[in-house]
């Protein structure tokens, strides 16, 4: 394929809660709770920060360090569960911000926590049928669990954005490819602030069937095993699940190790998968093949084979943080701050 | 241009006047001015009205003929004009009614202040005082008036090492200033522990830093000092009546620690009236937060730039001193009724030029000063008063 | 509040576009159609260009606000700051990601995308800058521990027994 990733940048708040301290209040061994998950902190976003805030800072980030001007940006994608409006598209207003307007598509992505790698395909095909010239793919949310409910305790918040060109390719998609049905392990009804799940019908018949369905199908069409990999990243909705798929498919944990990040930040739901594959980028050299296999509720799984190329040797990162530095770092809140940053406390007329 | 004196005074008592409507403070404050400059409202030409925002406050507009009307003289078709400049709304109007009389064109004018900022919370009131900074740019972005003056408090504090309780001084000093004012929004004493002590708005900033919102009127009347002594044997003439604008948002000052606004206000007026600071025994300054004070000292030429904290806090203006500063009380003990302030200042500086201040009295008081401020600084308005020969 | 009137500013207050007059070289923020710093007006006109500030600067002066303006009620106590940038031009804005304790005049600090407020919960939301610290932040955010670990709990004073 001619279109690859030619930057990247992501973002994660500022704030952490701990699954014990969350525990404290709802009368749960919240510690207990975070090792069942594997998630030991979550991110908490400002109460001036939102899915458009977080991708125009990871966005940002990935402009000034593939030295992209904006103006030669043809779409704009952003995927999320939590875009601030319903209908009015944050792509809009994060391609206003990075001064990208107004000779560009843009749209908003829903599809759970794929939305991201949706937008990443939909790029490949603008880009690779020179439709544009750089496609901007970005997989954010802040989203909530309901408070009490187990996805409180890893719902969290951060993005990443993708700069997807045919100059200067970081990294070159070798091959993409999906698996998606009709399954309703979780979702959201139209005006409904928190979502609802299946229970454990989220396992198995939705996450690791279309995860493990979709990374065999990618491995067979490229004639690959495990071992061809350097690096894998999967979607992450807690600790747990992704390092049992990585272990079924044959994934050893120094292959699993750079994208697996929602043990120090929480599931940021479409932010996971693109977050993780950043960190793989941020460590990676020249000539290491990743795959990624994403998954979002409803259901699906988009399979991505990647490669890094030379050029990335010679990517500055210089500008914005390292995955990394988010990953250890973090201002831990109680649970009352935490509820009203989140707006979970009733403030009288609505 | 003609000279023109102070014929008359009338102000209502300064608070939160919930049994008072805007309508009936604005006549009581005239009519009270009128009765003391001994003048027939036949012979009255002008109405010229101070006021801040009594559109958001009030929901009224178009305020000053409401006024004409409320006091009985709807019929007699009088021009009445409002003007307004933020906190110097009431200094303006005088500044507008000065220049009407010296220009010929009117004999007896009355300029009134009047603003009612309870009838609206409290947060919405501090709101609508925040519009007199730079909206779009200032408090868009998170500051409030407050704000904006706890900044230049803090530069000041950051150059010339003006310290926290040098800023606590003001407040004390215009308590003890305010509990002899019967009108006084405010009249306890308050103690330095108090002032340090008390919640935080802005830091350094405090609660007893920052004049109240108020309700509030007071007028004057105006009229040629040629026919003053018909009208008063105690004829107040106005020496000086200067206005100076300056940039509209605080960061686009040249200094944040100097109201350029005031400083060239203050040469304007020293030079029309052909005095210096040095000969004001008594002054009546604009501090709406004690910052302003301590700035507004430095700037109007009574104590070098920097040295404000120091000399204040040594009682180099308090009773006794060569100048006493604020015997009203100020803004923060009398009151801060915005558009009403303006004309505040100059009531109490008649009282005491004319020597009727009882025991707010400074002794010797021939050269007054009154110093009116819009937002922070983007007007300033400096009258110099005196008692006619 | 006003739709248009929000909308109208967004070049400025998302991407910190301002101008430069190109008779005397002075930025100005928000953009000016004449330059004051030119003797004559007339010598600016037509001579203004737009600029685009980096929105790297530092803090000037700052003030922890516990009363809050519109749309900063969650925030409180947030810090307000006059930020000088290295352009020139002094901006007013919010300084986040910081804490009250640890900001002071000099403090190096870069324009980042916040919202500013919400008209309610069903009206407009408006974005624009706020400034976050552009080099590495002091101590209040958690310590580094190898990737993968989160460091041990530490026994407090209170689990010691008593002497």
């Amino acid at each position: 394929m001619k279109a690859g990733i030619v930057s990247y940048g992501a973002y994660v708040p500022r704030y952490r809660i701990t699954p014990k301290e969350i525990g404290r209040v709802w009368g749960s061994d919240g510690e207990a709770m975070g090792q069942g998950l594997n998630v030991y902190r979550k991110s908490v976003p400002s109460p001036d920060e939102d899915t458009i805030t977080i991708s125009t800072e990871a966005l940002r980030t990935a402009l000034v360090r593939g030295a992209i001007d904006p103006q030669q940006i043809g779409a704009v994608y952003v995927g999320s569960e939590s875009h601030p409006y319903a209908v009015k598209p944050s792509a809009t207003v994060v391609a206003q911000a990075v001064g990208a307007t107004p000779n560009l598509t843009a749209a908003d992505f829903e599809f759970a926590c794929k939305a991201g790698t949706a937008a990443i395909q939909t790029c490949l095909g603008l880009v690779g049928a020179e439709m544009v010239r750089y496609g901007v793919a970005i997989g954010t949310d802040t989203s909530q669990g309901a408070p009490g409910d187990a996805l409180e305790y890893s719902a969290s918040a951060g993005g990443a954005a993708f700069v997807i060109g045919r100059e200067h390719v970081i990294c070159s998609v070798l091959r993409t490819l999906s698996y998606t049905t009709d399954t309703p392990d979780f979702w959201r009804r139209e005006g409904q602030k928190y979502p609802s799940h299946g229970g454990r019908f989220t396992g198995e018949p939705a996450y690791f069937r279309h995860v493990t369905e979709c990374a065999h199908q990618v491995m067979k069409a490229s004639g690959t095993s495990a071992k061809d990999y350097q690096h894998v990243v999967f979607h992450q909705p807690n600790g747990k699940f992704p390092q049992r798929v990585g272990r079924q498919l044959g994934f050893s944990e120094a292959q699993m190790r750079y994208g697996l990040v929602t043990p120090f930040i929480g599931n940021t739901y479409s932010g996971a998968a693109l977050i993780g594959l950043a960190n793989v980028l941020d460590h990676a050299g020249p000539g290491e093949r990743i795959l990624m296999v994403g998954y979002g509720s409803g259901a699906g799984s988009d399979g991505f084979d990647l490669e890094t190329t030379d050029e990335i040797a010679r990517f500055d990162r210089s500008f914005g943080k390292p995955v990394q530095w988010y990953l250890d770092q973090g201002q831990e809140l109680t649970y009352a701050v935490y509820a009203k940053f989140r707006g979970k406390i009733h403030m009288g007329e609505d | 241009m003609r000279e023109v004196a102070i014929l008359g005074v009338g102000q209502t008592k300064f608070g939160e006047l919930w049994d008072r409507s805007f309508r009936e403070i604005g006549i009581e404050a005239g009519l009270q001015a009128l009765v003391d400059a001994k003048l027939s409202s036949a012979d009255l030409n002008a109405l010229f009205l101070g006021n801040m925002a009594s559109g958001s406050l009030i929901d009224q507009e178009h305020i000053a003929p409401l006024i004409l009307d409320y006091a009985g003289l709807g019929g007699r078709h009088l021009p009445a004009v409002r003007v307004e400049g933020g906190g110097a709304s009431g200094a303006l109007a005088l500044h507008q009614g000065y220049l009407a009389v010296a220009s010929g064109l009117y004999d007896y004018v009355v300029v009134g202040g009047a603003e009612k900022l309870t009838d609206v919370p409290d947060a919405t009131a501090s709101d609508i005082t925040s519009s007199t900074a730079d909206h779009e740019w200032e408090v868009v972005f998170g500051a409030t008036l407050a704000g904006l003056w706890a900044l230049i408090a803090r530069r000041h504090m950051h150059d010339f090492g003006t310290t926290r309780e040098e800023l606590a001084r003001v407040p004390v000093h215009d308590h003890a200033m305010g509990s002899k004012n019967p009108l006084a929004h405010f009249r306890n004493k308050l103690t330095l522990e108090q002032v340090l002590g008390a919640g935080a708005v802005a830091e350094p900033l405090g609660v007893l830093d920052c004049a109240p919102l108020s309700d509030g009127a007071a007028a004057v009347v105006l009229g040629p000092l040629e026919v003053a002594r018909r009208h008063t044997d105690t004829p107040i003439r106005i020496a000086a009546s200067q206005v100076a604008c300056d940039t509209m948002a605080l960061h686009h000052r040249k200094e944040v620690t100097t109201l350029e606004s005031t400083v060239v206000a203050a040469q304007r007026a020293f030079t029309q009236a052909r005095r210096a600071p040095r000969d004001v025994k008594v002054a009546e300054i604009h501090d709406a937060y004690s910052i302003s004070a301590l700035v507004a000292l430095e700037d109007l030429g009574f104590v070098e730039k920097g040295r404000a904290g120091p000399a204040f806090a040594s009682g180099q203006f308090a009773p006794g001193a060569s100048l006493t500063v604020n015997p009203s009380g100020g803004l923060k003990a009398q009151g801060c009724p915005f558009g009403a302030v303006g004309v505040a200042q100059v009531v109490e500086l008649v009282r005491q030029l004319r020597g009727e201040a009882k025991d707010r009295q400074v002794a010797g008081a021939d050269l007054a000063l009154a110093h009116d401020v819009g937002g922070t600084g983007a007007t300033s308005v400096v009258h110099l008063l005196e008692r006619a020969g | 509040m006003s739709i248009a009137r929000f909308w109208r500013e967004t070049p400025r207050r998302y991407n910190l576009g301002g101008s430069k007059c190109t008779n005397c070289g002075t930025v100005y923020f928000p953009p000016r159609g004449v330059c004051p710093e030119c003797t004559h007006h007339r010598q600016s006109i037509e001579k203004m260009e737009p600029f685009q500030l980096s929105g790297d600067g530092e803090v000037f002066s700052y003030s922890v606000v516990h009363e809050p303006a519109e749309g900063f009620e969650m925030q409180v106590p947030y810090i307000l700051a006059l930020v000088k940038t290295k352009e020139g031009p002094v901006l007013t804005g919010q300084v986040v990601d910081i804490e009250p304790k640890d900001v002071a005049i000099g403090l190096k600090v870069r324009a980042t995308f916040r919202k500013l407020r919400e008209e309610g919960k069903a009206g407009v939301i408006h974005y624009g800058y706020k400034f976050a610290p552009s080099e590495e932040p002091p101590t209040s955010l958690v310590p580094r521990g190898p990737m993968g670990t989160v460091p041990a709990p530490v026994a407090s004073e209170r689990d010691r027994a008593p002497a």
